[in-house]
């Protein structure tokens, strides 16, 4: 029986579920946590962050009680330093390069402490960078994400005036669109952005998307420089039959639904759910349909837990919260009448690095399908930059193949993190700067 | 932003933050490194007459405190042992290339005047912009008449201050020994001397741990130990006195102070400058971690004096002094209780037994379990303030004032005191 209702949960249930799952510092925690930091000569922490924040340096001084001095050093290099705090994989990054890791002891929380710093900063009082004063030189930058944003911002600084085309109603990119949302919960997507543009000199311009509303050839000509920061709008495909049927919908779809949601309760949710994918993005769906109602949610992934995208935190995430996962079966096809009702999986396994199937077969019932199996660059038509690979090509600083146009963030290779997309926007910024002031 | 450029006794630096003389000065190499940090000024460690003083190994001993790593110190180091000439060349080296920052070089020779004469010459040479007496070093050097030795009898102080007054041009500081009864002694012997200014504190007498296994004191030398001198941020209370003392003596006004001992934040150094430092001076600091912690100094700084609106150090330097006042001036007629936030408390019981063991029985218990209620007994609360010290939760236990109408009366006015001035 199909079962997708909207309301499973109380109004007071889902608040809990969707509020920030991890509990801020208070100013003494965070003093104690701060003083745990060795303050390493030359830290590893501080080659682990992509944008190379002074993590040591930062932490000392919330030890000290410079708090506001502190928030300066993240923001110095990484203006998005608020939201990384908050979405960055720490194990995988600073935290993960910690000397404190290790039997009996773990790595400083420099995540939270990152967050401490910053949402100490007053969002209300002026911002805490200068303009220099106008350069009389313009920069177009295409998609309002932490890439372009960074960009942008970096540009401001140096006096430029940029304008930012973004296909969809909002700013904010991922941030906005994508992030589970018990990582950044209530507007502070919107609230960030606003503290970034508060420099000056940006014009944002909504539902204005590139290949649709303007041509690069028109911005080429209009602007001194152009950056492309559009992430990837493509969801790959799942290549099996019955993906058309009724309930099987895209995973990113669904969270961008579900975090421009104005009233959680009334998104339909099934009762029975099955998530095909091994990345994040899957396990953020899987959870956040189990803190909808869903009674039970199956992560499938074709091969095993080493081999997942989720870093090993988020795996344990995904199962205390309820979420079963499931390896070594590939999708065989979605069967149902109208709505899906079952997923069709075959029992695979490795035969000198190839997956074979073991000829066995396991069918889940389910009223939903998300897929979960990657996004997808998708290539401007025409006179674009070169592609490689599926995505941007561009040198070390961002510069594509056109002697005008950078790119960065996950258009082009690279990790797909928020963080990895700031430094992007950083580096290219800085090449763009040099490029215009003729140095 | 604040203008932190500091001016102790006519030496201009551009930030009050000084490495005191001691390893991290030793030497250009290290010297070049600490400019380049940001540090507004050295003091180069202590040069002596050649040949240079021989070290041992181990040098150092360390006291942590709930695993935070050296939170004391101590060493048995001597004064520098690397040639005379080498040194000076050095200085000279870094004073041309670093201008815009003060160096001073600290001096320890024996008691008589012609040792003093030539390296004083030899260090006018270099351009140094004044020199610092060691008369602070409690080990090793004080067994052969000199350092703390010297130190510790005034008449020395100012015998020795008043030659070298006499024999250079630079600004002469002092530098002064923690180990004597009282330090109004060797200070006021300083300004008689003519010093242009004091520096505190040098290093304290102290073992500071033994190995139990071995039964020697450390740090251990080949199986024996030897006292050394204390430092790092254990020694910082004693020596917020020490420079308050001078700070309020009037004998020693028109003396600048260069306040040393256990110095290694921003807050520290406002401490030190509010209670009558010019400028402030580190070692340990920079020998736990490296020359970097200067960065936060500023910056911490800087924003403090920003949100005081303070524009200079002159803003607040001294600001403290006044409210510094002797046991018997204080206002007996003062009343505080300790008020415990409900809401905030953990239910540890930390603050009641602390009372119910140690003060005053005036924390009572009610309930049990996760149901226990901390509450103060007013009448039986002296004020103490020991609970909210033992709190772990911030702001949970405050101390309120009473306000009982009472006027201000110190000891000497009190009807209790026996020997109070009161009966008129
Ligand atoms: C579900 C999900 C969860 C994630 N969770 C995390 C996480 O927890 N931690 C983490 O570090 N990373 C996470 N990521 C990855 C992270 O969000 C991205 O790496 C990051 O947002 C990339 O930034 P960007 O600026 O390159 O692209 P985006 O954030 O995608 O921004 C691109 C912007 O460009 C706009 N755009 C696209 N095409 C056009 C066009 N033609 N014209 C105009 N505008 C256009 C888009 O609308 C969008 O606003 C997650 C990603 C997904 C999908
Ligand atoms: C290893 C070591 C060597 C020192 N050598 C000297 C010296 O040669 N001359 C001197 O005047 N003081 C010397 N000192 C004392 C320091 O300059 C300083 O007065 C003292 O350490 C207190 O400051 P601190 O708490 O910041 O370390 C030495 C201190 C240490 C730890
Ligand atoms: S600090 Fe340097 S000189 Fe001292 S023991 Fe260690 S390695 Fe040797």
């Amino acid at each position: 029986m199909v079962d997708i209702q909207a309301g499973r949960l109380s109004a007071a249930e889902l608040a809990e579920n969707f509020a920030d799952v991890h509990r801020p510092f208070d100013h003494g925690g965070a003093v104690v946590e701060a003083n745990r930091c060795y303050f390493c000569y030359d830290a590893p922490c501080i080659n682990a962050c992509p944008t190379g924040i002074d993590v040591p340096g930062f932490i000392r001084a919330i030890a000290t009680g410079n708090v506001s001095g502190a928030a300066m050093t993240i923001l110095k290099e990484n203006i998005f330093g608020g939201s990384c705090a908050r979405v960055c994989p720490t194990e995988i990054l600073c935290q993960g390069d910690c000397v404190r890791n290790g039997p009996g002891d773990r790595a400083v929380e420099i995540g939270l402490l990152q967050r401490h710093a910053t949402d100490h900063l007053d969002a209300d009082g002026p911002h805490p960078f200068d303009r220099v004063p106008d350069s009389g030189k313009s920069v177009a930058v295409v998609g309002a994400g932490p890439a372009g944003l960074t960009c942008a911002h970096a540009l401001a600084r140096n006096g430029h005036k940029v304008t930012i085309f973004e296909g969809r109603p909002k700013p904010g990119g991922l941030n906005e669109y994508g992030i589970a949302a018990y990582k950044l919960p209530d507007d502070f997507a919107q609230r960030e952005v606003a503290f970034i543009t508060a420099i000056g000199g940006i014009d944002i311009q909504n539902s204005k998307a590139l290949g649709r509303d303007i041509t690069l050839d028109q911005l080429r000509l209009d602007y001194d420089a152009v950056f492309l920061g559009l992430g990837q709008a493509g969801v790959r495909d799942l290549g099996v039959p019955g993906s058309d049927l009724e309930g099987v919908d895209s995973a990113v779809d669904y969270i961008a639904e579900l975090r421009q949601a104005d009233d959680l309760g009334a998104l339909a949710v099934g009762a029975n759910i099955v998530v095909i994918g091994g990345g994040n993005t899957a396990v953020d769906i899987a959870v956040q349909s189990k803190r909808l109602g869903a009674n039970d949610v199956t992560l499938v992934y074709r091969r095993g837990p080493e081999q997942m995208g989720a870093t090993q935190h988020e795996q344990d995430f995904a199962q205390t919260n309820g979420v079963r996962i499931k390896h070594w079966l590939r999708p065989l096809q979605l069967e149902g009448d109208g709505n899906v009702k079952a997923a069709v999986f075959a029992g695979v396994h490795l035969e000198g690095g190839a997956l074979v199937d073991t000829g066995e077969e396991q069918s889940i019932p389910c009223d939903m399908v998300f897929k979960a199996v990657g996004q997808a660059f998708v290539p401007l038509a025409g006179e674009g930059p070169a592609v490689s690979g599926g995505r941007i090509t561009v040198d070390d600083v961002g510069q594509t193949s056109l002697p005008d146009v950078w790119a960065g963030g996950d258009c082009v290779a690279g990790e797909d993190l928020t963080v990895q997309a700031v430094q992007d926007g950083k580096l290219a910024a800085g090449a763009i700067h040099r490029c215009l002031v003729g140095s | 932003m604040a203008d932190l450029r500091s001016d102790i006794a006519g030496i201009k630096s551009p930030n009050p933050f000084w490495l005191a003389s001691a390893p991290p000065t030793d030497k250009a190499y290290n010297v070049e490194r600490a400019f380049k940090a940001g540090w507004g000024g050295v003091v180069w460690k202590t040069l002596g007459e050649d040949p240079p003083i021989v070290n041992t190994t181990s040098r150092y001993g360390a006291v942590s405190l709930n695993g935070q790593r050296i939170a004391g110190f101590n060493n048995i180091e001597l004064i520098t042992d690397r040639p005379l000439d080498v040194n000076l060349r050095e200085i000279k080296q870094i004073k041309r290339d670093w201008p815009d920052r003060a160096v001073l070089v600290s001096l320890m020779v024996p008691c008589e005047e012609a040792p003093w004469r030539k390296i004083l010459a030899a260090v006018e040479d270099t351009g140094a912009d004044g020199v610092e007496l060691n008369f602070g070093c409690p080990h090793g050097m004080s067994e052969r008449g000199m350092g703390s030795a010297v130190g510790q009898v005034p008449e020395y102080v100012e015998m020795v201050t008043r030659w070298c007054k006499a024999m250079t041009r630079m600004p002469v500081f002092v530098k002064l020994t923690p180990n004597v009864t009282n330090i109004l002694a060797p200070a006021r012997a300083a300004k008689l001397g003519g010093a242009d200014a004091v520096s505190l504190i040098n290093t304290i007498n102290s073992i500071v741990a033994v190995d139990l296994d071995n039964m020697a004191p450390m740090p251990t030398v080949d199986g024996k130990g030897s006292h050394g001198g204390y430092c790092g941020p254990a020694v910082k209370p004693i020596a917020l006195h020490l420079v308050a003392e001078i700070a309020k003596d009037p004998e020693c006004a028109g003396m600048a102070i260069s306040g040393i001992g256990g110095i290694e934040t921003w807050r520290d150094a406002a401490e030190f400058i509010s209670l009558g430092a010019d400028n402030v001076q580190v070692c340990t600091g920079a020998m736990h971690y490296g020359f970097k912690i200067v960065d936060d100094m500023i910056d911490g700084l800087n924003n403090w004096m920003d949100g005081k609106g303070h524009n200079n150090a002159a803003d607040f330097h001294r600001a403290a002094v006044p409210n510094l006042v002797a046991w018997q001036d204080l206002n007996i007629n003062h009343e505080l209780v300790a008020r415990i936030d409900q809401d905030k408390c953990i239910k540890c019981g930390l603050c009641h037994i602390a009372c119910e063991d140690t003060a005053h029985q005036a924390i009572s218990v009610s309930g049990n379990g996760s149901n226990r209620r901390f509450e103060t007994i007013d009448a039986e609360c002296v004020g103490c303030n020991l609970c909210a010290h033992v709190c772990p939760v911030e702001d949970c236990i405050t101390m309120e004032a009473v306000d009982n109408g009472k006027p201000y009366l110190n000891w000497a006015q009190d009807p209790r005191n026996p020997n109070a001035a009161a009966a008129e």
